[in-house]
């Protein structure tokens, strides 16, 4: 119950930041990644705070032998850079590019009454479901 | 620069960084979207009602914010359907192939001081970068 509740609280603090930033909204987003244009640095602050912040609880977390509410930490053990990792990464940045939205905000803003919102998270919803898929098909490809 | 906003962004960022470190410190994960989205439609799922309430607040958040007295930005999207449902789905299939997104790569995987993740970060803002250059300055949509 623990565990639950401290999940739902940090969702609910991501969420905020993510609103409190205006980063649920693509424009914004559009507005840091379009260098050529009328420049928004905006994105670049957020992850100067939540870099550090985010890095302070790693720290504080490792002098613990477990998390609070539940038995282990589940941290990636991979640290190679391999062709899943470079494929992924040009395909999702292809899609932040087309529209502006990444996974956190397009979520945290399926509550605004926007379609696009929608759309846009039932097509990410399919293409998870597609990777699943083609996993199952290509086993060489490594579990994300 | 004049949409530039410094002070909510730093302010967004601090509430990110906390959410970021209160999932590693309470339940030892790794705050990645797409991850948490992911491992509910994963062929193996398992442990699905953290993860549901990991969503279920980020959802409610803008909500609450709004309750409490807070402006929500209106989310504008300039784009064509038909470029929402690609943009959807390479995001959705990248994210995974690619183990993570803007949260988990560009947030706590350089907060952990991630090789592969400063690799990742570094590629998803590149092509996001020429992507946005494509659309808006060659192509002028």
């Amino acid at each position: 119950m623990a565990a639950l509740l401290l999940a739902l609280l940090s969702g609910l603090l991501f969420g905020l930041g993510l609103t409190v930033s205006s980063m649920i909204d693509p424009e914004k987003v559009l507005g840091f990644l379009d260098l050529a244009g009328n420049w928004d640095p905006s994105l670049a602050f957020v992850m100067a705070t939540a870099i550090p912040v985010a890095a302070l609880g790693f720290v504080l977390g490792r002098k613990r032998r477990a998390p609070l509410a539940v038995p282990d930490f589940q941290e990636p053990g991979m640290n190679r850079i391999d062709r899943p990792l470079v494929l992924g990464a040009i395909l999702f940045g292809l899609g932040w590019g087309l529209v502006g939205f990444c996974p956190g905000p397009a979520l945290t803003a399926l509550g605004l009454g926007l379609a696009e919102a929608w759309i846009f998270a039932g097509s990410m919803l399919v293409g998870m479901v597609g990777y699943e898929v083609v996993k199952i098909f290509l086993r060489r490809v490594p579990a994300a | 620069m004049e949409n530039f906003t410094p002070l909510s962004a730093a302010i967004g960022g601090l509430l990110i960084g906390l959410s970021a470190a209160l999932l590693w410190i309470g339940n030892g994960r790794i705050a990645g979207i797409s991850g948490i989205l992911g491992g509910l439609v994963s062929a193996r799922p398992g442990n699905t009602a953290w993860r549901a309430a990991f969503l279920a607040g980020m959802i409610a958040a803008p909500l609450l914010y709004g309750l409490l007295g807070g402006t929500i930005p209106t989310p504008t999207v300039a784009a064509t359907p038909g470029m929402v449902v690609a943009a959807g789905l390479l995001v959705g299939f990248g994210t995974r192939l690619g183990s993570g997104c803007t949260s988990g790569h560009a947030v706590c995987g350089l907060a952990r001081l991630s090789r592969r993740s400063l690799a990742a970060t570094a590629l998803f803002m590149a092509t996001a970068i020429l992507t946005v250059f494509v659309t808006r300055h060659l192509l002028g949509a």
